[in-house]
């Protein structure tokens, strides 16, 4: 069982050429070995080398024994999707080792726990056989700390075999460590015991470098739960409410650290803020919707059985015309589905979360960077709009690791929208709390305890002055109101990122951590097969007149999405012509891995009529199993 | 020459804290409860633009529309107005709130976030207006019907029920009373010493349902309570802006002293009720219960516990005003996480 949807390929005589920078590696443990660390050092050790690079984590739904795959790609191009692949294989776990190995394509190399004797299965690979643990006795006489640093070998044997700088990898593990002394010796420690063992037992046999580049210079490490919760803090948000679900967990967590950090008042030592663990994600977004109601900059984060929990909450804030944040950082659905996998499949349930006419505004970030600035504009647009505005994350982005340039400070004021003020209520003479007076469908909202007029805040039918009615054309003025407000949002939530091939006649629609697969693709369908594409990147629902354009500008238009029902293009459906829906195919990727360039290219070459090799197959039947 | 306007200490008139018109079946027990909170409110002279009122659905739920007109009101979801409210007291604690709901909305759809509410000790005074069924579906049993006790069709309760006071003082609730919507003189005095409290008051007022269970067989009925009707103690409030003249036998009265620095003095029936002492008032509530009886009064009462925003140690300033200065950290903060992450 491996976490690749590839099926082994027979090579008659694999490549011998230098491969310099462009290769990925997977490291196969077993979960609550104290991998993470050894992986992190070894990913921030390649960055620091000047080289584009990401991380992606694979893990069970499980605590402790379950197998877990770690992929680290460099890519001198600064690829940073996920490649299919794996060129470099760290072979630890023994319950997954066999068919680790046997779904290698041929070519590869294997650093693997001698032991396990892998060298038999496969002629087409390079073995490199490390004795694991006759490595870590003699350099961790504490049997206990044992299990933790065994890991940090396979760093050091890797440094040697790929040419990774020792003291950027020292470096790394530093600032991995942190303050820890006696845990830095001896984690460095077994790093030379590794790198010391690979120099005087290993000749070279694998065609896998890596070089210094200058491509990383002032470039951060960050997953997109941690710069969420940047953007949220510097967004000024003071009341937050949270239920933990994986995998937003951290989301809300490193906002913790990071608001006690530096959102303490100076003078008082007390809290800027109030975040709450409540009892479940309906108390958590009623919270949000209470604190919203009366003032504060109020958010949420949860994954998908969460939204579905406060559909009816989404409902009244939406029909009440609070403010509110919640941010979903999307997995594998339906129900409990695939927790610890990552998808994009709640895009069209949280555009019309709740009964009867509801409509929300999503915002959906494809890079970490994104994720901070559109957690802050999140707060803006929910308080311009009286309204829930959805963050529409994933796990992939969420919680793996990013390369990115650092953060912006923000330098636009913050929008506190349609506030009433003493003398506009002069000028106006009359207020009624839902009376569109500016002609875009949002109307003056009062807060509790500013001392202006107040109102009664209801889920049941309204009128313009928040009046009880059940009269049909208060109802209709009500919720036609609704739909100018959301009109006007197109003009102000995040416009598409548009990027037009001259004479291209194929246009690409993509979303989300898709953009990194895209891109990627997009070179390949170049390079490979002379198809030129256009791209259109969609950044928020609802949409704005770009994406007519685009669609008219192109014969045919591929959209990209990781989920099975073709979510996206339905959204778009309901607004387009029929002759312009009729332009609209599908690439679609819903195994729970993140989605890679060349399943987009095979997919789009076979659509356009190529001739594509059938390599490729849906995700592993003999599949993860065991855990919750 | 026209007479003085009546107002109370702070300058407002009476008619600033009356509601719109209720829409409630004439003599529902709500109604009464509704007087006895604009009573409190206007003798105590608390602003209503510094209240917040809020509900979940039902007959109760409807109710704040019918009180404190000048105060902000939020109807909430069915069963959910405890997280609401918690929202807006942690968004901006110097509101004062005032939340209704009904024995169908607290001990059924709503009794996960009662659970919690009563465990975080956050200042809002809770109000179960009780009746014991649901009236405006038409009368079907809630989870506060006494076990044996029948529908106006005969139906006949066969689940016991939960004891909402109980529960709330197991909890950790802090204040904790149980009352009877006829009974003006102690509801009145209730509500003005539950405005005294910082932290989460829990008032179950048992309200008669006129039109769907104010039957013989029903055990919430006037005629039922009236007759079963066990008060703990003559409450009487004195506020800290009232000089205090009271006349009580110093050896039968029990003073507690509120965090506003007003007195609640309990002028004890029972000899030796002690409604700061827990184990007491669990077994006061069994007891009661046994015999098919009320107790009513401040049944459990623990003054000094830290608020919900004491122990989230929240600055004094409401969160929601909070200028962006203070709320925003400065680029130097964000060029540190920045160097950390590189």
């Amino acid at each position: 069982m491996s976490p690749t949807d590839v099926v082994s390929q027979e090579k008659t005589s694999p490549s011998r050429t230098r491969i310099v920078n462009d290769f990925s590696i997977q490291v196969a443990t077993v979960n609550g070995s104290g991998s993470q660390t050894a992986n992190i050092v070894l990913l921030r050790s390649i960055l620091l080398m000047g080289i584009p690079v990401s991380g992606k984590n694979m893990f069970p739904s499980n605590i402790a024994g379950l197998p877990t795959w770690y992929t680290i790609r460099a890519s001198k191009r600064g690829y940073v999707g996920r490649k299919k692949e794996v060129d470099f294989l760290v072979a630890m776990n023994p319950e997954t080792a066999k068919e680790d190995v046997m779904t290698l394509e041929a070519g590869a190399a294997v650093v693997y726990d001698e032991p396990l004797k892998l060298n038999a299965l496969r002629s087409d690979l390079t073995f490199y056989p490390v004795p694991f643990d006759k490595l870590v006795t003699a350099v961790c006489p504490d049997a206990k700390l044992r299990r933790l640093v065994r890991n940090m070998i396979y760093d050091g044997v890797l440094a040697k075999l790929l040419g990774i700088d020792m003291s950027l990898m020292e470096q790394a593990l530093t600032k991995q460590m942190g303050k820890k002394a006696k845990a830095v010796v001896l984690n460095q420690a077994a790093l030379k015991a590794g790198w010391d063992f690979a120099e005087a037992t290993f000749t070279k046999q694998d065609p896998f470098h890596v070089e210094r580049m200058n491509e990383t210079a002032g470039k951060i490490l960050i997953e997109g739960n941690s710069a969420a919760a940047i953007g949220c803090m510097l967004a000024g948000v003071t009341v937050v409410a949270w239920y933990p679900i994986t995998p937003s967990s951290s989301l809300c967590e490193s906002l913790i650290g990071y608001m006690r950090k530096y959102r303490m008042d100076k003078e008082t030592g007390k809290a800027t803020f109030a975040i709450v663990q409540a009892e479940d994600e309906i108390a958590s977004l009623g919270m949000v919707i209470g604190a919203g109601w009366a003032g504060a900059r109020a958010m949420t984060a949860t994954s998908g059985p969460g939204i579905s929990l406060m559909s009816e909450f989404a409902g009244l804030a939406y029909y009440a015309e609070t403010p509110a944040v919640i941010f979903d950082v999307q997995r594998v659905g339906p129900s409990t589905g695939l927790p610890t996998r990552t998808a994009q499949g709640d895009l069209l349930s949280t555009a019309f979360l709740s009964h009867g006419d509801t409509k929300h505004i999503l915002l959906i970030p494809s890079s970490v960077e994104e994720c901070y600035e559109l957690a802050i504009q999140a707060f803006d647009l929910s308080e311009r709009f009286q309204t829930p505005i959805f963050v529409m994350m994933d796990l992939d982005l969420g919680m793996n690791n990013w390369m990115s340039n650092g953060f912006e400070y923000p330098t636009k004021p913050i929008d506190r929208g349609k506030v009433l003020t003493a003398d506009m209520l002069k000028k106006l003479g009359e207020w009624g709390r839902y009376r569109d007076v500016d002609g875009d469908g949002i109307a003056y909202r009062t807060i509790p305890g500013d001392g202006l007029p107040a109102f009664f805040t209801r889920g049941s039918g309204h009128n313009d002055k928040a009046q009880y009615s059940e009269r049909p054309d208060d109802y209709v003025n009500n919720v036609d109101r609704l739909a100018r407000k959301f009109e006007t949002s197109r003009k102000f939530v995040p416009a598409p990122v548009v990027e037009i091939s001259k004479d291209a006649k194929i246009g690409i629609i993509g979303y989300g951590t898709s953009h990194w697969a895209i891109t990627e693709s997009r070179d390949q369908l170049l390079e490979e097969t002379s198809v030129s594409t256009s791209y259109l990147r969609v950044r928020a629902y609802p949409f704005n007149e770009d994406m007519v354009n685009f669609i008219d500008a192109h014969d045919r238009i591929y959209i990209v999405e990781q989920n099975r029902d073709a979510q996206l293009a339905m959204l778009l459906k309901l607004e387009l012509s029929p002759e312009r829906s009729a332009k609209l195919r599908s690439v679609l990727h819903y195994n729970g891995l993140p989605i890679d360039a060349r399943t987009v290219s095979d997919d789009i070459l076979a659509q356009e009529g190529f001739e594509v090799a059938k390599r490729y197959t849906a995700a592993s039947a003999s599949s993860m199993t065991g855990g919750e | 020459m026209a007479t003085p306007i009546k107002v109370n200490r702070i300058g407002l008139e009476p008619q600033i804290y009356k509601g719109g018109k209720t829409t409630l079946c004439a003599g529902c027990g709500h109604n009464a409860i509704s007087e006895r909170i604009i009573d409190a409110f206007y003798e105590m002279g608390i602003d209503p633009r510094h209240v917040v009122k809020l509900s979940g659905i039902g007959c109760s739920s409807k109710s704040p529309a019918y009180f404190l007109g000048g105060a902000h009101g939020f109807n909430a979801v069915h069963g959910r107005m405890p997280s609401v409210g918690t929202g807006a007291m942690l968004a901006n604690q110097k509101l004062i709130a005032i939340g209704v709901s009904g024995d169908g909305d607290t001990g059924a759809i709503g009794i996960g976030q009662f659970v919690h509410l009563m465990r975080r000790n956050l200042p809002i005074i809770y109000i179960i207006e009780d009746n014991g069924c649901y009236g405006l579906t038409k009368g079907q049993f809630s989870p506060t019907a006494d076990l044996g006790s029948k529908l106006k069709n005969g139906v006949v309760n066969d689940l016991p029920p939960i004891d909402t006071c109980a529960l709330a003082i197991q909890l950790g609730a802090t204040f904790v009373a149980r009352s009877f919507s006829g009974d003006k003189k102690q509801l009145l005095a209730l509500m003005k010493a539950a405005l005294s409290h910082r932290g989460t008051v829990m008032l179950d007022v048992i309200s008669p349902c006129v039109t769907f269970n104010d039957h013989e067989g029903s055990t919430k009925s006037y005629s039922y309570v009236k007759d079963h009707d066990d008060p703990l103690e003559e409450v009487s409030f004195v506020p800290f802006f009232e000089d205090i003249t009271v006349d009580y036998d110093p050896g039968t009265t029990q003073e507690v002293k509120m965090h506003d620095g007003s007195r609640l003095l309990l002028k004890k029936l029972d000899e030796a009720y002690d409604p700061t002492d827990k184990m007491a008032a669990m077994r006061v509530l069994h007891e009661a219960s046994r015999r098919g009886e009320f107790a009513t009064g401040i049944i459990y009462i623990e003054p000094d516990r830290d608020d919900f925003l004491r122990q989230l140690n929240v600055v004094d300033e409401p969160l929601a005003r909070l200028p962006l200065e203070r709320t925003r950290p400065p680029k130097a903060a964000l060029d540190e996480i920045m160097e950390s992450l590189r």
